[in-house]
């Protein structure tokens, strides 16, 4: 069947996976009941740091329905949970490397941390036998603010390291004395204070993990909401539990979003795998609400100190910061990868800055893990360097725009003093579009507008860049990756001509389902309801990465159109014997194979029925059936980039900002479906306006999470974020993929906090407030503050 | 019948009697407890904070439910829920309609009572303000408690052991408004200000702002008594030194929001 016009690349067909979704059809991992399984509650600490003296189980065991219950000591054969990514420091030592045990091994560590863990019939059970375990602590001080643990007197988080120093790092020049000439030269030089606030992840579904075991095959399957199976399982066999890893099925169904929280191999998956033997039962585990507020891997959480040098003429000349970040009590799985190179060689921007200097100390504290949230590193680094600029545009009285643009890089391929290669982008070609976009010229009307009601209205603008489709697995081994980041497809053609792509790719939200067809359906000229993608399951499809850092369609996409280049090649080669021709001369069009200069054809099914009934078919020169399957490593990182723009109103009698408009111009590259393209920009900014104005995840000084709750915790509301103007005309391809895709899941939430903070400082000073930054979330606590500071 | 399959709340017994008088009994238990919307109490059941022996659900006395009115005064069963008021109120009492139309969200307001909100006196919660703001009558199933007397600071009431608020009794102003300034997360009362008019005199309540709980500003009502208009409020302040502090406000972003909030609602009173 040929395909029609509204399908293919640059279509925009509905998102087919929504009809389950929102019909209530999916298949979550909740959904998912094993015959005769048994329930896991775990006793989680609430308090911050403290010795476990003893944990008294016994009456605890006699509690109806208990089938068994685990302490630190049953996994003290098992390994712990690993840490992906290895960094030197600055001399040139590893990064401190604590154990992280599945359920506490003598210190608790962080308010969440697992103590022990009971199996019963019921949850209910399990629930009421925990609160019958007796423990015994002796409190330690808790380690909760950076600077503190970092003084020499601290607490130690951990006895055995030598400090609660993971790692020194530095980056780009390490040259002290010549960095420091470029700021005694400058003509001026910026310098701010900041703070990214700690997040929680909160996808709407949480986690979930069900372990079974198959005594007579001595098999293991664990199903749980992971955003790479194949990840979570060669960690937890190789390293955690020491499983074989052919013995062992990861399935990850439909899962409800990640935004990064999903990446990480959690302590859970390996416990419930692991007891489902011990018990010889499936074990279940569905984490409420509360419970992933403490066990769910935080994100973000830096300290900066960024200084911008400039000359006479406004030339960026020299950048340097200074970061502390918090690692939380363990090292998540990519946790040191995030603030050093997911973070440091984002440092030069849009911006031909010579020199620059990244310093990051990362440092353990008593609460919980700190790893990749939606941009991971990227939002770290853009909002810095952004709000710089912006205070450094100030200061000059010149225009930041105009400041922006005068030091764009204009020339590709460039090389940054950061290591990176930025293939293709067009810097300029997007803040045109995004002036367009917003209006601008049109603000001075509309804060006329808004001063006539008395609020105060400001205007804020920013760039960004994200090195994204992570990456070619040889660089990132440099740089101290545990693994590859390649990706692979495998596309299985029936006899009939439908095709199940398999794809190590995961789809949590991000509409794979309909993008991934599109291609291969294009490709061949064939009906996209003739194609379908697996995922989410080890024992289906082949080793992939999985789904983060905005990698999937530039990285496994481009292991699905290498793997259907295959299988066009060898159906070209089935249509040329089928037409007496040779392979060369065949055409393949709208399903249609045709011999060159004559009006011969044979149709795409007829060809892939040849393959499977091979009974007219060279079966000297080829196998029949038609499956192939290929793995891509990229040669490079994508570099999307593109300019925000955000107006607010901000109320100045309680300082509640309210973000009026927002506008997005993005260089994703090419793209395939330009709707789901829209609906990851729009989910992105919201992440990001909740960043800036809603969310914080706020420790006291004992380590209690504060904002534990929804009572606490804001996440961004539909009436929180306004109507997005997203424009995504300006297409630079990416050079060395075959689709010139560079990816756009994070741009959003990269992008939007820094424009948000520059709108609301431009509109207090606009009302005549000396304010020259505020830390986000920019409640209206600290606007008011910050206005009568 | 048993709960707690599902959930994971501890086990307790439940009864749904269709009079008061039933209910009455059916609290006598030791640790029996009242049950309205639920919209507060099953959260924390369900944490595990709370272990009633009996839940005694007051949504099926009918003579607990509905609004009624006539000669300035307007009754609302304690059993109906804020969906309710919010209707049925808005043309006797707008400015109360209004307030129980900005209770949490449409959910909420479908379960969520007058009388268990009134129980409860969360120092957030929007209906304390209203009740006291329009010198309202907690009626029980033992006495009258008015609203001056009610309130005891923060979830403390006047109420007894099994003492169940049956209704409550509003005076109409000539006018009145309640402004709610929401906190981020919750969207409780970050700071709301009910203010009403009436012929013996203005009245000034003051929710999510001060450590003792719902408030009247004296000082306020004593300026608008004199002049109902937001400039009257100028130059008054209430002491941070009482106010509430946490994550979303300072005890002296609470006090500022107070004088703010309040002429918000005396230019909005109709
Ligand atoms: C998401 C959410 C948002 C909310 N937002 C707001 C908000 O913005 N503003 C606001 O004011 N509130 C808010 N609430 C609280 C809501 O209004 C509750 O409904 C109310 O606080 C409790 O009423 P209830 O009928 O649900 O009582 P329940 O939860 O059933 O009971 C609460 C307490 O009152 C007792 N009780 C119940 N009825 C009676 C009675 N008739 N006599 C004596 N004792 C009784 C119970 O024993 C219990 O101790 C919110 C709640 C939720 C879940």
């Amino acid at each position: 069947m040929p395909k029609d016009n509204d399908s293919g690349i640059g279509a925009s067909p509905k998102r087919r996976e929504d009809v389950r979704f929102l019909t209530g059809a999916g298949n979550y991992t909740d959904d998912i009941n094993v015959n005769g399984q048994a329930y896991v509650h775990f006793l989680r600490a609430d308090v911050a740091h403290a010795t476990i003296n003893s944990i008294d189980t016994s009456a605890a065991a006699k509690m109806p329905g208990v089938v068994k219950i685990f302490t630190g000591a049953d996994f003290a054969e098992v390994g712990g949970i690993p840490c992906g990514w290895g960094v030197t420091d600055r001399h040139g030592n590893p990064q401190q490397e604590p154990r992280h045990p599945i359920i506490a091994d003598g210190t608790i560590r962080h308010v969440g941390e697992i103590v022990a863990a009971v199996v019963a019939d019921t949850v209910e059970q399990a629930r009421d036998a925990a609160e019958a375990i007796e423990l015994n602590l002796s409190d330690k001080p808790a380690v909760v603010n950076m600077a503190g643990a970092l003084a020499e007197d601290s607490t130690k988080v951990h006895e055995d390291l030598t400090s609660n120093l993971c790692y020194d790092w530095v980056f780009g020049n390490d040259d002290d004395t010549a960095v420091q000439a470029a700021f005694d030269s400058a003509a001026h030089v910026t310098t701010l204070d900041l703070v990214n606030n700690r997040l929680v992840a909160n996808p709407m579904e949480p986690r979930v993990a069900i372990g079974e075991y198959t005594r007579g095959t001595d098999e293991y399957t664990l199903h749980t909401t992971s955003q790479n199976p194949h990840v979570i399982r060669l960690l937890m066999c190789a390293f955690v539990l020491g499983l074989p890893e052919h013995k062992v099925r990861v399935v990850a169904p439909d899962v409800g979003g990640g935004f990064g929280s999903k990446i990480f191999h959690y302590a859970e998956e390996a416990f419930c795998t692991h007891a489902a033997k011990a018990c010889g039962r499936a074990v279940k585990w569905t984490s409420t609400r509360s419970e992933a507020f403490i066990s769910d891997a935080h994100g973000r959480d830096h300290v900066t100190k960024i200084e911008l040098a400039l000359d006479a003429d406004n030339n960026f000349t020299a950048l340097r910061t200074n970061t502390m970040a918090n690692m939380g009590a363990y090292l998540s799985t990519f946790s040191t990868s995030v603030p050093s190179y997911l973070h440091g060689t984002l440092m030069a921007g849009n911006y031909k800055t010579p020199v620059v200097q990244v310093n990051v100390k990362t440092v353990f504290t008593n609460t919980v893990p700190v790893d990749a949230y939606r941009g991971a590193g990227r939002p770290e680094a853009t909002y810095q360097l952004e709000r710089v600029i912006d205070k450094a545009a100030r200061e000059l009285g010149t225009d930041p725009i105009a400041l922006r643009r005068q030091n764009f890089i204009t020339e590709f391929p460039y090389e940054t003093p950061v290591a990176l290669t930025y293939d293709t982008g067009d810097y300029v070609a997007t803040m045109d579009k995004l002036e367009q976009v917003a209006d601008v010229a049109g603000f001075a009307a509309r804060r006329a507008a808004s001063e006539a009601k008395g609020r105060l209205r400001g205007f804020g603008v920013n760039c960004y860049i994200e090195a994204c489709g992570i990456a070619p697995s040889n660089i990132v081994g440099m740089l101290g990756a545990r693994a590859g980041l390649y990706d692979a497809a495998t596309v299985r053609v029936n006899a009939t001509g439908t095709i199940s792509v398999f794809v190590g790719a995961h789809s949590h939200g991000q509409g794979h389902e309909t993008s991934f067809p599109q291609v291969v359906a294009e490709m061949i000229g064939i009906d996209e309801s003739m194609v379908d993608i697996v995922h989410g399951d080890t024992g289906r499809v082949p080793f992939g990465m999985g789904t983060y850092g905005s990698r999937s369609i530039a990285v496994c996409g481009s292991a699905m159109v290498r793997a259907t280049e295959k299988i066009i090649n060898k159906a070209k080669k089935i249509a040329a014997h089928l037409m007496e021709a040779s392979d060369a001369d065949i055409e393949l069009k709208d399903g249609q194979f045709t011999v060159a200069g004559t009006d011969k054809s044979v149709a795409w099914g007829d060809v892939t029925l040849t393959a499977y009934v091979p009974h007219n078919y060279p079966l000297e020169e080829l196998e029949p059936g038609l499956e192939e399957t290929a793995f891509y490593d990229p040669a490079n990182f994508t570099y999307p980039a593109g300019a925000y723009a955000c107006e607010v109103e901000v109320d100045p009698d309680t300082g509640k900002v309210s973000i009026e408009r927002f506008a997005a111009a993005d260089d994703f590259g090419n793209i395939i479906n330009p709707m789901i393209v829209d609906g990851q920009v729009h989910g992105g900014l919201g992440q990001g306006i909740g960043q800036a104005l809603l969310e914080n995840a706020a420790y006291d000084e004992d380590g209690q999470l504060l904002s534990a709750s929804y009572m606490d915790y804001a996440m961004p509301r539909a009436d929180d974020v306004p109507f997005y103007q997203v424009d995504h005309s300006c297409q630079t391809p990416c050079t060395h993929n075959p689709l010139g895709v560079k990816g756009c899941g994070e741009a959003g939430a990269i992008g939007s906090p820094p424009a948000v903070v520059n709108a609301v400082v431009d509109a207090l000073q606009s009302g005549g407030k000396e304010v020259t930054h505020i830390d986000m979330p920019l409640s209206p606590s600290r606007v008011w503050s910050a206005m009568n500071g | 019948m048993l709960f707690g399959k599902d959930d994971k709340m501890y086990e307790f017994e439940f009864e749904k009697p269709s009079t008061v008088a039933e209910a009455v009994a059916a609290l006598a238990d030791e640790d029996a407890q009242a049950l309205g919307g639920g919209q507060t109490l099953i959260p924390t059941l369900k944490q595990r904070l709370a272990m009633p022996s009996k839940l005694v659900s007051l949504t099926g006395i009918d003579g607990m439910k509905g609004v009624s009115g006539g000669d300035g005064m307007l009754s609302i069963g304690g059993a109906t829920t804020h969906a309710e008021v919010a209707e049925a109120a808005a043309d006797a009492y707008p400015a109360l309609a209004a307030l129980a139309g900005q209770i949490g969200d449409p959910a909420v307001r479908n379960r969520g009572t007058i009388g268990g909100s009134l129980a409860n006196n969360d120092p957030a919660a929007c209906y304390p303000a209203a009740a006291l703001g329009s010198g309202a009558t907690i009626m029980t199933n033992r006495r009258e408690i008015t609203a001056d007397d009610y309130f005891r600071g923060l979830f403390e009431t006047a109420l007894e052991d099994g003492e169940i608020i049956t209704a409550v009794r509003f005076p109409v102003p000539q006018k009145a408004s309640y402004q709610k300034f929401l906190q981020p997360a919750s969207r409780f009362a970050l700071v709301g200000v009910f203010a009403a008019k009436y012929a013996a005199g203005v009245r000034v309540a003051v929710t999510g702002a001060s450590e003792e709980g719902v408030f009247r500003w004296n000082e306020a009502e004593a300026a608008l008594d004199a002049d109902f208009t937001p400039e009257a409020l100028d130059g008054l302040s209430v002491d941070a030194g009482s106010m509430m502090a946490d994550l979303h406000g300072s005890k002296a972003y609470r006090a500022h929001l107070v004088g703010v909030m309040a002429k918000r609602a005396v230019a909005a009173a109709a």
